[in-house]
């Protein structure tokens, strides 16, 4: 095999003014596309990427892709306030106006995937898997008691460690996750209108938020439920944020703005 | 109109790939039904993922939710695990649009593409609430339906569908809709169900198998008559055909998906029917005469449809690709068109076996050049000539000499074995054939790998093989026994087999009768669904079933038929003249080809002269390439001169050999 000659190389790979320009996009997931997985949603963008007409470079070889990298998985019927992704650009006759993407891209998007912001990457900035630390998560779990779920907690917290059993590349592995759990909070009981014409909430369960560290391993909430009491069944997931370091303090990889932070709960209305 | 989703919602995240339950694909509607406006549910008996490319079932969805008086929705058959839920928390069968549930709809209308679905079909029809049996629906339940290949028998499904629509949709739906109109508007009272049968009846193209009688012969084997129960009812139901593909562009907005589904491209049908006269291929039978799309069209369809979509991939489908009229002009078309970027791959997914066709796949597949696929479909040229597929060696070889030296590194040959008089020397040529082919691919490429699949016959009805007895699946297996052990001689060839387990049961249900119902029945009711699905085919229970009904497997299956036979299926048309199949028959256990009517004279099938429509091709003179039929001596498959075949093979991105 030799290398393709460079009359037959793509001209998007190296242009003249440098590497592809990026831009990093964050986006919710709500509603009923949730039960999306992380592969279908990266089927999802390549084709909106090309419905909106926007020049995307792909990767050279015999079958080229768009060039796109996401963050961390979001597990399939998980939702979030804020997922990441890297688009590398083409060059085109005219320069892809960043801030006008959002606009571009929330037509030719599905219903519960809302683009919030984009931005323009520096050259040779950091890929999301190495800038994100932690995410906050949403967490609910069913027929479960705020003040036995308070006990659990205050005793996993309390633990010197706490040691979970994982498959990883195919081989099982134990250890302590204590350190990656850096807040874990009660938040109170979880609802449910019975019904809609006589409102009558019943406590179908219990609410918490952690922020669990993404490196060097992230831990995962479904990980997180299982080392406190491997009984619980999660009913709801929501990542609320990722966030990265910047001079010695967390902050959002992309921060929208604390008006323009959804309540939680206010993803219901989309499904 | 109430949703199923706030039930259904919580149990989604303990099942396997849930996005097949959510609906919201690009082009996806949510219809509000105005006053009196008719219901359409119109539901694949199996999964999303194979349910949803459906071509069919998307352009019918279009034109009824064109309509002011219809509306439509689509489900899919739930997959076990769901179904186990829904059973559980009566959740009942629900659309993926608006989550509504499937008893709410006044038209359960299925397509049936395959025997293997018609369990699920009624277990579908039982998810949604509604009694399976026809006999037993109450005025408040919907109509059940269905269209598709399968229902030009649709005998074993008599007792289960209220009616049944043959042929092109396109037209028929609106022809209905009108019909159930009146029904809805009329309170759908008492009785009412009778009476808007009767009137469907008389609709073209819509046969409703209650008003029929089926007589038997004594001993209680062959059909003596079927006769319709009342005068108005027609004695042959015939079947839908549109005579100009160009009025019916659909769909205009195909349907994109979040999650992997089969075929998952952009779809461009480019012609509908073909002449070329295979005799075990039904569709080319029940879908004649040819009507292509004008080539202007088809090019507004993928430019606008690759816009619309995002995809990155286009299919030009039919049943013969290559004999579209300036094919080679179409294709280059969409991949020299500015707008693809150089990314958008063309896919003919049914090539014709020459090199001609070989060259316009090089030419178009730039990126992503894994296989190329053939059906030379049997062995040797005296087989070929039986089952009227006349491609001669040399016309394989030199498409695969072709494909190899273009870079291509993989070969597929798609084969039959249990054909009509099949001998062991021409089973055995089906391996010899893969092997030369290997040969072939050596002096190209290091590791040329040819795969053969080898699939069992089953003979479908309205073809000349309908009156063949099905090979045993004791026969089916040594057959293809005999290949796998000369297969272990021969390198580069790889063999795969459908279980002749599963054919013995698609010939039940292909050329079954009445009789049958009851069979599907208790299979249905024991839990056998998904029977397509090989860690789900449970032959021990069609037997059972079978046994316990008094019926025959060998009778069924096995038996050959006799011209004066009354078929199950005789009193439905698909256009054909019986007289015409039974000479097409005769004509292949001579070995004689019948050459391709499109470029000569017409032998009166009656496809064209019964419905009074005639081929629409846009060119008079036959494709270059000529193999099949078209311009060949038939005694011989020489063909008068050389093959007219021009290749531009173009330099492979990244890997060259």
């Amino acid at each position: 095999m030799t290398a393709p000659t460079t009359a037959a190389a793509p001209a998007e790979r190296q242009g003249p003014r440098g590497p592809a320009p990026r831009v990093r996009i964050r986006f919710a997931k709500h509603g009923k596309v949730r039960f999306t997985s992380h592969r279908d949603v990266a089927r999802i963008w390549e084709r909106a990427l090309r419905r909106a007409g926007i020049p995307i470079a792909y990767t050279e070889g015999f079958s080229p892709r768009p060039k796109l990298s996401f963050g961390l998985a979001l597990s399939t019927g998980h939702e979030s306030h804020g997922e990441y992704l890297d688009v590398a650009l083409r060059e085109a006759p005219e320069p892809v106006a960043v801030e006008r993407l959002p606009a571009r891209l929330r037509p030719v998007l599905p219903a519960g995937i809302d683009v919030q912001s984009a931005v323009s990457l520096p050259a040779g900035a950091d890929s999301l898997q190495q800038v994100v630390t932690s995410c906050t998560w949403h967490i609910e779990v069913g027929d479960v008691t705020p003040p036995d779920a308070a006990t659990a907690v205050a005793r996993a917290l309390a633990a010197p460690e706490l040691t979970l059993t994982r498959e990883r590349k195919g081989q099982t592995v134990t250890d302590d996750v204590r350190p990656a759990i850096l807040d874990l909070r009660l938040l109170g009981p979880v609802t449910e209108v019975v019904a809609p014409l006589a409102p009558r909430a019943t406590e179908i369960g219990t609410a918490l938020e952690a922020e669990l560290a993404t490196q060097p391993r992230a831990l995962r909430p479904a990980e997180l439920i299982t080392a406190i009491d491997p009984t619980w069944t999660l009913t709801r997931v929501t990542r609320i944020h990722q966030w990265t370091q910047a001079g010695g303090a967390r902050r959002e990889v992309i921060d929208l703005g604390p008006a323009a932070t959804p309540p939680p709960h206010a993803e219901r209305r989309a499904s | 109109m109430s949703s199923v989703w706030t039930q259904l919602e919580p149990h989604l995240a303990g099942v396997e790939k849930p996005a097949r339950y959510i609906g919201l694909e690009l082009g996806a509607q949510r219809p509000v039904p105005g006053q009196g406006a008719v219901s359409w549910l119109l539901t694949y008996p199996d999964t999303y993922e194979i349910g949803l490319p459906n071509q069919g079932l998307q352009i019918l969805y279009e034109i009824l939710n064109e309509r002011d008086d219809a509306v439509a929705e689509r489900s899919y058959a739930p997959w076990g695990d769901l179904e186990a839920v829904m059973r559980r928390a009566r959740i009942p069968l629900f659309s993926v649009d608006t989550h509504r549930p499937g008893h709410e709809f006044d038209v359960l209308a299925f397509n049936l593409s395959a025997e293997l679905t018609y369990t699920n079909l009624l277990n579908c029809v039982d998810l949604a609430g509604v009694p399976v049996r026809a006999a037993e629906r109450r005025p408040e339940d919907p109509l059940v339906a269905a269209g598709g290949h399968c229902t030009y028998n649709p005998e074993p499904l008599a007792d289960f569908l209220d009616f049944v629509v043959l042929g092109d949709g396109e037209e028929v739906v609106a022809d209905i809709t009108r019909v159930l109109g009146g029904w809805k508007a009329s309170g759908r009272t008492e009785g009412s169900r009778q009476a808007v049968l009767r009137e469907l009846s008389h609709v073209e193209g819509v046969y409703v198998p209650s008003l029929y009688d089926v007589e038997y012969e004594p001993d209680g084997g062959r059909i003596r008559a079927v006769t319709p129960r009342f005068a108005d009812v027609p004695e042959r139901v015939e079947k839908r055909t549109i005579a100009d593909l160009a009025q019916w562009p659909y769909p205009k907005r195909q349907l994109v998906p979040l999650t992997e589904v089969v075929h998952d491209r952009l779809n461009v049908e480019v012609f509908r029917g073909c002449t070329r006269g295979c005799r075990f291929c039904q569709a080319g039978m029940i879908t004649r005469p040819v009507r292509e799309r004008p080539a202007d069209q088809v090019r507004t369809m993928v430019t606008d449809g690759l816009r619309r979509t995002g995809y990155d991939e286009v299919a030009l489908t039919s049943l013969s690709t290559a004999d579209f009229s300036g094919i080679e002009h179409v294709v280059q078309g969409i991949v020299d068109d500015p707008a693809s970027c150089g990314q958008v791959s063309v896919s003919l997914p049914s090539l014709r076996v020459d090199a001609f066709t070989v060259g316009i796949a090089t030419q178009i597949q730039k990126a992503r050049r894994t296989g190329l696929t053939f059906a030379p479909e049997a062995g040797t040229w005296r087989m070929r000539q039986i089952i009227n597929k006349l491609i001669r060696e040399e016309d394989l070889y030199g498409a695969v000499e072709s494909a190899f030296s273009s870079g291509w590194r993989r070969v597929k040959l798609y084969f039959l074995t249990g054909l009509p008089s099949e001998t062991d020397d021409d089973t055995l040529g089906i391996l010899e054939l893969a092997r030369n082919c290997v040969e072939i691919g050596r002096s190209h490429t290091k590791g040329p790998s040819v795969k053969a699949s080898v699939g069992g016959f089953v003979p479908k009805p309205f073809t000349p093989f309908q009156w063949f007895g099905q090979n045993t699946a004791d026969e089916l297996g040594r057959k293809i026994s005999l290949l796998r052990d000369a297969g272990r001689r021969a390198r580069g060839v790889q063999l795969t087999w459908h279980d002749p387990k599963a054919s013995l049961v698609e010939g039940l249900a292909s050329r079954g009768d009445r009789r049958l119902g009851p069979v599907i029945e208790q299979v249905w009711r024991q839990g056998g669904t998904f029977q397509e699905w090989s860690e789900h085919f449970r032959l021990d229970l069609w037997l059972s079933a079978m046994a316990d009904h008094g019926l025959d497997v060998d009778w069924y299956v096995y038996r050959h038929r006799t011209e004066d036979e009354v078929l199950p299926w005789d009193h439905i048309s698909a256009g054909l003249h019986k007289d015409f199949l039974w000479q097409d028959w005769q004509d292949a256990l001579a070995e004689v080809g019948l050459p391709d009517c499109r470029w000569t004279p017409c032998y009166d099938c009656g496809a064209c002269t019964g419905y009074g429509i005639e081929h629409v091709v846009a060119s008079a003179t036959p494709p270059a390439g000529g193999s099949q039929g078209t311009g060949q001596d038939l005694s011989t498959g020489h063909l008068p001169g050389a093959v007219p075949v021009a290749l531009r093979p173009r330099p492979l991105a990244g890997a060259r050999a």
